[in-house]
């Protein structure tokens, strides 16, 4: 327990494919001022062309919010977004690490790769939450952090603009908890309040 | 998902690496390796870590597909064209005035940026006198890159992307296609040099006014980067150009008060020695 007081002993990953940035739209400003945990988020996105993407979600929340570089710290509080066309991984110093190997699943960054790596790295102090989209790339990465004793959210699906990317994670029966854009919110700033405990 | 090793697996693995083959991971970032040892493992059915630490301790052929497996070989033509605008606008004009010029492709892996380099050189009546420099650690990607053959397939992107930043040739008229592969026209080698080059164990070989190490650094620790940009610093004239990754940086480094970067590009000008060094 010792361990969890450390905020920055959790991690929270968010994946999200087509229709996702809506959702974060709605959901980074639900998150309170104070929230003491790193957050990733790692979209599917066009190299070279969502170059605003950064600006426009950092315009969404009171946190900070970075596109990092390779070895850049994760620091509490703050809300990281993967670069396009790199895989990003999680080192045990607390540093991101950039790939710029193979895609996955036609996927760079893939959200397998980020889900896994996360799991490798903070074990059941992981938190994975899977968005709207139109493929399956997550869910194989939600069964990793389950099993490495984390906690896997995916978004409801009726509440997804697409919802295959989430059903499958039900299908694969890896959610912990199915919640729409509210429940996410609350989920999370609910962590906010354990981590002051 | 299959096996995932653990971290003393892992160091018994890069250890026996290291003692039996001469080839040091031990300063490769670690989440990189995981993913690419856990990856490998998949790809060749082992069954447990303790066959594939045998294979790999034992089998000399093996080790060559583990280094070619464990190390990152993707790279592409005239990758992020605004970076190579910039240097074809500013970098190259910047050393064309030298009598000679050296360029080092640290980490080359199958070449691809060495012909777009040897390509824009060209175009800028410098190649004549110019030296490109590939190196990897890897011997076959190193081969593959002498060759000059890539996949057709790829031909339309590259051409894409060589005209985005700046060129005004038929890309197409730089190779010969032969059915699926494309050869790269024999002049635009003439001035490569291919070599192994290990940037964690080998050391500074040349001077040169231009560095190239695009996404290499990114699967290196803090401090074998650190180590690595003093490696550069020492084969770099002065007023030379470091160019690395988009997503790579020269600000953690202790050389980086010698150096400063004109642009948002990640090219780094190496300042005049003021000690005549």
């Amino acid at each position: 327990m010792a361990q969890r007081e450390r905020s920055i002993r959790r991690l929270i990953v968010i994946g999200g494919s087509a229709g996702s940035l809506d959702v974060l739209f709605r959901l980074l400003p639900m998150l309170r001022a104070d929230f003491p945990h790193p957050i990733v988020i790692v979209l599917h996105r066009r190299a070279n062309v969502d170059t605003m993407l950064t600006e426009l979600l950092g315009m969404k929340t009171r946190l900070k919010l970075s596109e990092p570089e390779d070895k850049d710290p994760i620091q509490p509080g703050w809300i990281y977004l993967a670069p396009g066309d790199y895989h990003i991984l999680f080192e045990k110093d607390g540093l991101i690490s950039l790939d710029y190997s193979e895609k996955v699943a036609y996927s760079r960054p893939s959200i397998d790769v980020a889900f896994q790596s996360a799991a490798d790295c903070y074990g059941a102090d992981t938190v994975g939450i899977l968005l709207s989209g139109a493929n399956a790339d997550g869910s194989d990465g939600l069964g990793v952090i389950r099993n490495a004793g984390g906690q896997t959210i995916v978004q409801l699906p009726q509440s997804a603009e697409v919802s295959f990317m989430p059903q499958q994670a039900i299908t694969k029966q890896v959610a912990d908890y199915i919640l729409d854009v509210k429940g996410i919110a609350a989920f999370l700033n609910g962590m906010a309040d354990t981590a002051r405990l | 998902m299959g096996l995932s090793l653990t971290d003393e697996q892992v160091d018994e693995l890069l250890s026996d690496v290291l003692e039996n083959w001469g080839y040091d991971f031990s300063d490769y970032s670690r989440a990189s390796l995981l993913r690419r040892l856990n990856r490998l493992i998949a790809l060749d059915n082992f069954p447990s870590f303790a066959e594939f630490r045998f294979r790999v301790r034992t089998d000399r052929d093996y080790l060559k597909r583990f280094i070619e497996e464990i190390t990152v070989n993707v790279t592409e033509m005239f990758r992020d064209p605004g970076f190579y605008q910039v240097l074809r606008e500013q970098v190259l004009p910047a050393i064309a005035s030298r009598p000679f010029i050296r360029i080092w492709h640290a980490g080359c892996s199958t070449g691809e940026e060495v012909y777009s380099m040897a390509i824009m050189l060209h175009e800028a009546k410098l190649l004549h006198k110019s030296l490109l420099y590939a190196t990897d650690l890897n011997a076959d990607v190193v081969e593959k890159a002498k060759q000059g053959i890539f996949p057709l397939g790829q031909m339309k992107d590259y051409s894409e992307n060589y005209i985005a930043s700046g060129g005004t040739q038929d890309f197409s008229s730089y190779y010969t296609a032969m059915y699926d592969r494309v050869i790269f026209k024999d002049w635009l080698s003439e001035r490569m040099i291919f070599a192994t080059h290990n940037l964690v164990s080998d050391s500074s070989f040349n001077e040169f006014q231009l560095i190239m190490c695009r996404n290499v650094l990114i699967y290196f620790d803090k401090q074998l980067q650190n180590r690595v940009f003093h490696l550069f610093d020492n084969s770099l004239e002065s007023l030379g150009f470091l160019a690395l990754g988009a997503k790579e940086t020269l600000k953690f480094s202790t050389v980086t008060k010698r150096y400063r970067q004109p642009g948002k590009e990640k090219i780094w000008r190496k300042e005049k020695d003021l000690y005549g060094g």
